[in-house]
């Protein structure tokens, strides 16, 4: 039992990591690099070093990403998107009328 | 008892302004170079360069030269991937077997860390004894790393005094009064921090210790900061406290262990005890040095989320 989950585990790593690269959007690829991150910490846990899974899911999951977040929000790439679907919603308002 | 006017001047009154920041030892001593416009570039110079390299440049799909050269070019990239993977896949090959008992990570340290471990550190975690005793050095090497990376992140991102006055950068990132976020973050803080604290303090007897309860601490400052905005945070954690703690945490690191080396090396009694291995207070100076590490840490990511987000602690 303990085996299928430890393979599904690292096939889910596996799928990760390549879907980082491949993701177009930033804000979802830095979300997949989170569940990235969270998935190596079982697997540290699994490997008998808690130790590292603490630090990991620490930095690795929280704090990394939120700078990434910021950063994100810096050069606007997360306010444009929102822009875009406000535009969008203020133009379909402004058709019905 | 000397007179007021001899301890202005000083260097301890210098060093005390310092700390509270009225004073910059760098004002008025260094030599400032005025800037000097740049002589405005010839521009005939200037065009007939340009013509001239677009005319090299123009038939730059037909030239023979730059053609070759981009054949070249992918096929020597394309080898020195190829032999990048081959040469790396080889060392991954030839390495011994995980966990095998040949292997040579399985040497007589290994069983002296196990089987003196506890008595020599007094920490019932191995990991913790390990690198805060045997390898402290390394661990004080990481702490500075930490510390001269904020040091970077600091004097590239830290916005002038009247850029951050004006508020603009600031209120970009406050918290626009979610009841969700806020709520959430006002049951969640305490408990992140009393989690984080717990883990350094019980770094030698659990697993964990002065880096993952540092890095949880710097979350929980995060989140606050997130929830609460900065006003909030800055009445409890704030430049001065950042500078004080931050240096403080490092110094008194570096005090603690050089002690330990000089006894150590020297052959003579420290006067810290070990203590009774799972009790606490015990491992000498393990939990000390747990303690400066978190804070470190807990600054550094702070710092680290500050100064990206508004280029002010």
């Amino acid at each position: 039992m303990i085996d299928i989950f430890r393979y599904l585990l690292l096939i889910f790593l596996v799928l990760c990591a390549i879907s980082v690269g491949f993701t177009k959007n930033l804000l979802t690829s830095i979300v997949i690099f989170m569940s990235y991150s969270l998935v190596m910490s079982v697997i540290w846990v699994l490997l008998e070093s808690p130790d590292l899974a603490i630090t990991e899911a620490a930095v690795g999951a929280g704090v990394t990403s939120l700078l990434f977040f910021i950063t994100l929000k810096k050069i606007h790439a997360i306010e444009q998107s929102i822009a875009e679907e406000r535009e969008r919603g203020e133009g379909s308002h402004e058709t019905k009328k | 008892m000397k007179p007021r006017s001899d301890y202005e001047g000083s260097h301890a009154d210098k060093f005390y302004r310092w700390l509270h920041g009225e004073y910059d030892p760098f004002v008025g001593k260094l030599e400032l170079r005025e800037e000097q416009p740049e002589n405005p570039p010839a521009t005939d110079g200037q065009s007939i360069n340009r013509e001239a390299m677009l005319r090299m440049v123009d038939d730059w799909a037909h030239n023979r030269e730059i053609r070759a050269f981009r054949v070249l070019y992918k096929i020597a990239s394309v080898f020195m991937c190829i032999a990048m993977m081959v040469v790396l896949l080889i060392t991954v090959a030839n390495l011994p077997p995980f966990g095998a008992a040949t292997n040579p990570a399985h040497n007589e340290v290994m069983v002296r860390y196990l089987e003196k471990g506890i008595d020599e550190t007094g920490a019932v975690n191995a990991v913790t004894g390990m690198i805060l005793n045997y390898r402290a050095f390394d661990t004080f090497g990481e702490t500075c790393v930490l510390f001269i990376a904020s040091c970077c992140v600091m004097i590239l991102l830290m916005a002038e005094e009247g850029h951050s006055s004006d508020g603009r950068l600031e209120t970009r990132f406050e918290p626009k009064d979610d009841p969700i976020l806020y709520r959430i973050a006002l049951f969640l803080g305490p408990i992140v921090f009393l989690f984080g604290i717990y883990i350094i303090l019980n770094g030698h007897l659990s697993p964990g210790g002065g880096f993952s309860g540092g890095a949880m601490i710097g979350a929980g400052l995060i989140l606050f900061c997130n929830a609460l905005g900065l006003e909030q945070t800055r009445r409890f954690f704030n430049e001065h406290i950042y500078k004080v703690v931050k240096v403080g945490s490092l110094v008194l690191y570096g005090i603690t262990m050089s002690y330990y080396f000089f006894t150590g090396g020297n052959g003579l009694q420290n006067i810290i005890p070990l203590g009774t291995p799972g009790h606490l207070i015990s491992s000498g100076m393990i939990l000390p040095i747990n303690i400066f590490v978190g804070l470190e840490v807990a600054c550094t990511m702070y710092s680290f989320f500050s100064l990206f987000r508004q280029g002010s602690l």
